[in-house]
């Protein structure tokens, strides 16, 4: 199993958040993380990448068996975990090349290999960008900066390709994106997908999920997975309103 | 004469420098002797700054000021230095170079070349003996002496500088390179004096370079005035690497005709004791100023910047931006000033100074100053002084990379905000790959260090930059 | 559009000030002049214990070797010391029937400036104390406040009724030797209020002083002093006018505040002095020393300033914050319109752990005048994790006045962030086209526009005053287009 997650409660200031989070992802799937606004999706992101300001206060996360709490967030990603920003960080004066490169280099490090050729890596970035037809000036300018919402969220999905996460996370990659970018953001997820990684989906809408195909859906609500099903789950979902969920919710 | 005048020994060797260059003994620049005189009043009459003075609240002059330093106020065989004076090469820079050791200038054949576009570049002094019109027409009417005592003190005991003169319509492409060396047996106060004339339509790019080349303590004075002609431009950088014995005090004047482009970019690498100050006066409609700096400094390094911009015309446009990374006991010192006058309207102006405390024991000090009479403007500024953004941190680190090169590299991005303004490809390359070092202490580590301040033996070497 | 801005502005400059009117009350005045007699004369007039004679005399010695300050953007005219008068009381008449009866000439003075000392008329929630050149002539809400605790009176019922009090807070945030005006006050001051909000209460209602100065020639020196014990809240507010005479007054005032741990106090002034005439004659020279010291942990000090009047204002409230998560505010807005200047701002030094202060600074200049931020924001080493955010902007309106900002910013460790951003341009010809374009004269929109840009800083005063001061910004600036 690639990610366990057992009754996971979060909190941030002192207010829970998530209230109990139970989730497994074993590799070769696609999960998707559906829910309304303000129910604790982009915490669960932040929370499995490792970002300060969320006080755990039940439950463990096991990432390939092992409990990453105490893990720094680099670890966490030369371990394999990519998380996907719903905002992407402007960075300025950073090269996306040399922050690339970084990256790469210490993710080998990390695995003790060797720092990766320059001529190996122009190669890589060239054919990546193909991948989420990334247009070569992107990659000359500092880290998203002045990026427009799509540039930015293709930007998210190039540096996944580079760095080949075992798993990945995105969080509401589909948001502001217009239909074009929404097939490319969606096609070169679809093009890494292997048996040998995941990917968590987290999104508000059903419309990325006509592209990026789930093996399993879960309703996130008010800090808890309150439904979950395969991916026509999603579809009844985009018919009935989360009202339905709310609904749903309350009988029990 | 009362003790705390004895606490500062120039005090007592200036009146013999002032004679042995301009009185009974000397004779240099006859032309100028009332000029001098006055300035010499002047300073007399304000004395060295101290802390009490408004602009002078965050620096302190004090310590720097105590010791016994000399003056060459003798001429030198210039064969003697040639070999000692070393060549401050930024690799693969294609530049015309100019020497300035101990104050004077160092030339091999001639001290003044005339090219055949009427570009004049050489020795000041020897530019007052040929050409005295057209350098006392512009000579001291920037930098001010009545209200500045280095600019009075310089104005009074100067030895020689740089003069440029380029001749309307010419454009100069390869950048003017000028060194001001320091460093010999003893201590040394140093005044240098530099004259830049750009007439209309002009073009000239100019990379003044202070260093020292052993640990000798010295204190440089040194005035630089830049008149820019209508539609002229200048790139201008300063670069400053000196020892941490030393003192740096340099002052750019520039007065902007009609169209003209000024574009300063201050880099501070290393020093004891640095102050800048830049007056840029826009004097003519639709002038503009960048006034860029960046500084580094740490253990007791003191680096203050001062910036005085004068919008005394309607339509022109200044844009500051000084960014510092301040580690161990270092103290910096920004104080911006942006003076808008009644009629200036339709000025756009913007000022910004951001920093870095990497330390609790380091410390900045930062004033940015608005005055404005007009009311057709945009101005804004803005100063920041704390940490690394926590966002981009956690972004950065979420691609795996380790936490210190995290920091690393956003501290290196807060610097390249300025430096990479730097428009000379091998110099902005060369002045990143420092920064670059100097971030990650490489150029603080005493062995390792070409300024071998510690190292209390002779150290004479050839300066490549390309193996700082 | 010229033709119409010069119009305009012209209209700005001749709105007239609505408080000019002198009431003839017979009064009591010390001799004009300053020295240890003036002194001892004002002490012994109001009775006061021997020590605090000894506090104003050391006070009166160190300021007889202090400057005038001239740091601040001011063009001041020579004030001559000898030739003010430091007290000036309103004479009691003798058929008055008890001590706590106001002469009705006075009840109309505050009534024709609209404040009424009578409670049943006033607003339910709003306690006064109304001074009178140097004298408080009535404090409302005595009673009900002391059901809660709430010690509120004038300053010299304080010094007689609660000495201990007095004794340890005079001087604690703002000492004798301050600064010059400040030295000045300690020596001289007549009268002010006096605050206590003991531990755990709330104030019911917002309190409120009302300074007025009447009398000619005469300088108001009045004394605020607030303590706030641990977990008590209290909001107060202060308003101030005087005649339209063509001589310039002093006003040199001390307001000094005490925030225990937990405590908070929110302070609130809408300063309307007399400013001078449109050929900046006479007005009132304001030199205030505000400050507050956030003494107890998680305590918060808020000042909330709208200043339209007097001729020279230089003022600058100030939070120390001392106790660690502590917090201190300043927000303000600063119209000056004529001759008139103002160089005020506000000073937050960061002592404690984790503290955080919040400066918003809007400027308004017209006429001839002009109008400077000034404020500094320290860091000391040992205020770790701590923040400063500060916003100062200048909005112009005419081309003969001057808008001018200078922080100071001293950062000494590594994990506190200190951000300033200011700003300085004109109103937006969008803005005052937009509203046009919908109707609205042009006089009116820039009321308008300049109310939306002071609002930040109008919503955080009480309600009472909220109303006085956007009617104040308003006949301010009237008409007014850059």
């Amino acid at each position: 199993m690639l990610l366990q997650i057992k009754n996971l409660h979060v909190s941030i200031n002192g207010k829970e958040i998530l209230r109990g989070i139970n989730l497994e992802v074993n590799k070769g799937e696609v999960h998707a993380i559906m829910g309304p606004n303000g129910t604790g999706k982009s915490t669960l992101a932040n929370v499995i990448a490792g970002k300060e300001g969320y006080e755990i206060t039940q439950g463990e996360i096991l990432y390939n068996g092992k409990d990453i709490q105490k893990m720094p967030p680099e670890v966490r990603a030369q371990e394999g975990i990519f998380l996907g920003f719903q905002y992407p960080v402007e960075i300025p004066g950073v090269s996306m090349t040399n922050f690339m490169r970084t990256s790469l280099n210490e993710i080998r490090k990390y695995h003790g290999q060797e720092p990766i050729p320059a001529k190996e890596f122009l190669a890589r970035m060239a054919e990546k960008k193909e991948l989420v037809e990334i247009t070569a000036k992107l990659t000359n300018r500092s880290v998203n900066e002045g990026f427009s919402g799509g540039e930015k969220k293709k930007n998210e999905i190039y540096q996944m390709a580079m760095l080949e996460p075992q798993l990945a996370i995105l969080d509401e990659t589909d948001s502001g994106l217009d239909i074009d970018a929404l097939r490319i953001v969606a096609n070169g997820v679809n093009k890494l997908k292997t048996s040998e990684n995941a990917t968590v989906v987290i999104t508000h809408y059903q419309r990325l999920l006509d592209y990026i195909v789930p093996d399993f859906v879960h309703v996130l609500f008010e800090g808890k997975v309150v439904l979950s099903g395969g991916k026509e789950l999603a579809l009844e979902l985009e018919e009935k309103g989360y009202d339905w969920i709310k609904k749903e919710t309350e009988k029990r | 004469m009362s003790k705390e005048l004895n606490s500062i020994p120039v005090l007592d060797s200036i009146p013999q420098w002032f004679d042995a260059i301009v009185g009974k003994e000397g004779n240099a620049f006859k032309g100028l002797q009332n000029v001098r005189t006055s300035a010499l009043e002047d300073f007399n009459r304000l004395g060295f700054p101290n802390k009490k003075m408004e602009k002078w609240r965050s620096t302190d002059l004090k310590n720097v000021l105590s010791f016994d330093y000399s003056m060459a106020t003798k001429d030198f065989l210039m064969k003697d230095i040639l070999e000692e004076v070393f060549e401050c090469e930024v690799q693969e820079l294609d530049s015309y170079v100019m020497n300035l050791y101990k104050g004077r200038f160092v030339y091999k054949e001639s001290p003044l070349h005339i090219l055949d576009d009427g570009v004049i570049v050489g020795s000041l002094s020897a530019a007052f003996d040929k050409y005295p019109e057209l350098v006392e027409k512009h000579f001291g009417k920037y930098a001010k002496t009545e209200n500045n005592a280095f600019n009075a003190l310089n104005t009074a005991l100067f030895l020689d500088g740089l003069f440029v003169y380029i001749p309307k319509n010419v454009k100069v492409e390869k950048p003017l390179q000028l060194i001001n060396a320091v460093g010999t047996t003893e201590d040394v106060f140093v005044q240098n004096r530099n004259l830049i004339i750009l007439e209309e339509n002009s073009q000239l790019t100019l990379i003044h370079c202070d260093d020292s080349y052993n640990y000798k303590r010295s204190f440089t004075n040194s005035v630089t005035e830049i008149v820019l002609g209508a539609n002229a431009s200048i790139d201008h950088y300063r670069l400053q690497n000196i020892n941490n014995n030393s003192s740096l005090k340099s002052t750019v004047a520039v007065e902007q005709a009609r169209d003209s482009r000024l574009n300063t970019n201050s880099i501070i690498l290393n020093g004891g004791l640095i102050r800048n100050e830049s007056f840029v006066t826009l004097n003519g409609e639709g002038a503009h100023a960048d006034i860029l700096g960046v500084y580094l400094a740490d253990k007791n390094q003191h680096i203050d910047n001062q910036v005085y911009v004068d919008h005394a015309v309607p339509h022109c446009t200044s844009n500051e931006l000084f960014k510092g990374i301040l580690d161990d006991y270092a103290r910096a010192v920004f104080n911006g000033h942006i003076l808008v006058r009644r009629d200036a309207q339709e000025t756009l102006a913007s000022q910004n100074n951001a920093n870095i405390i990497l330390t609790d024991k380091a410390m900045i000090n930062t004033k940015p100053f608005l005055e404005i009479y007009a009311d057709d403007v945009k101005c804004s500024h803005g100063a920041t002084v704390g940490q690394l953004d926590d966002s981009a941190l956690f972004y950065i680190r979420q691609r795996g990379i380790s936490e210190d090169n995290a920091r690393m590299l956003l501290m290196y991005a807060f610097a390249a905000e300025v430096t990479q303004k730097i428009k000379i490809d091998s110099l902005r390359e060369r002045v990143e790959d420092m920064v670059k070092k100097r971030l990650r202490g490489e150029l603080s580590i005493c062995d390792q260090c070409v300024l071998q301040c510690s190292n209390p033996e002779k150290y004479n070497f050839e300066i490549d930059m390309s193996k700082i | 559009m010229a033709q119409d801005e010069k119009r305009l502005i012209e209209e700005v400059t001749q709105s007239e000030y609505k408080y000019g009117f002198v009431t003839d009350i017979e009064t009591e005045t010390a001799p004009k002049g300053l020295n240890e007699d003036t002194v001892r004369y004002i002490s012994t007039q109001k009775n006061e214990p021997e020590w605090l004679l000894e506090h104003r005399l050391k006070a009166f010695r160190k300021w007889k070797e202090m400057e005038q300050p001239n740091w601040a953007h001011l063009k001041i005219a020579e004030i001559d010391f000898q030739d003010i008068i430091y007290y000036a009381a309103p004479k009691k008449k003798k058929e008055l029937a008890s001590l706590d009866e106001v002469d009705p000439e006075l009840i109309d003075t505050f009534n024709k400036l609209g404040i009424s000392l009578e409670e049943q008329k006033r607003l339910s929630n709003v306690a006064v104390d109304a001074v009178i050149d140097s004298v408080s002539v009535k404090t409302t809400f005595t009673d009900t406040l002391a059901k809660h605790g709430i010690l509120f009176c004038s300053f010299s019922d304080a010094v007689k009724n609660y000495p201990d009090l007095v004794k340890k807070y005079l001087g604690m945030a703002v000492s004798p030797s301050d600064n010059f005006f400040a030295a000045l006050n300690t020596a001289v001051f007549s009268d002010g209020s006096f605050c206590y909000i003991p531990k755990g209460v709330r104030s019911p209602m917002e309190l409120s002083t009302y300074f007025r100065i009447n009398a000619a020639n005469t300088g108001q020196f009045e004394r605020t002093l607030i303590i706030a014990e641990e977990g008590s809240y209290v909001s107060y507010m202060e308003g101030c006018t005087a005649p339209q005479r063509d001589e310039n007054q002093l006003h040199a005032a001390i307001v000094e505040i005490i925030a225990m741990k937990d405590a908070e106090v929110k302070y609130s002034t809408v300063q309307n002095w007399y400013p001078g005439n449109k050929e900046g004659k006479g007005g009132i020279y304001n030199f205030v020393t505000k400050r507050g010291i956030c003494k107890g942990d998680h305590s918060k000090i808020s000042w909330t300033q709208v200043e339209t009047g007097s001729a020279i204002t230089w003022k600058y409230p100030s939070c120390i914050l001392s106790g660690d998560n502590s917090v201190g505010e300043f927000y303000s807005v600063a119209v000056t319109n004529n001759y008139q200047q103002a160089d005020t701002g506000s000073k937050m030094i960061h002592l404690g752990k984790n503290t955080k202060s919040t400066i918003i600074s809007k400027g308004i200049s017209a006429g001839h005048s002009n109008n400077s931020y000034r404020g500094l924001v320290k860091m000391t080493k040992r205020a770790t994790n701590s923040r400063n955010y500060s916003q100062c902007d200048s909005l112009l309106l005419g081309d003969q006045c001057g808008a001018h900002t200078f922080p100071y910013i001293e950062g000494a460790n590594k994990s506190s962030i200190i951000e300033h951003e200011a700003t300085t341009s004109k109103i937006s010809e969008d803005q005052l086209f937009y509203c046009q374009q919908r109707g609205i004269s042009q006089e009116s929109a820039v009321g308008l526009i300049v109310n939306g840009y002071a609002k930040e800083v109008l919503n955080k005063l009480p309600m009472e005053f909220a109303v006085e001061a956007q009617k104040l910004l308003s006949i301010s600036l009237e008409g007014s287009v850059g």
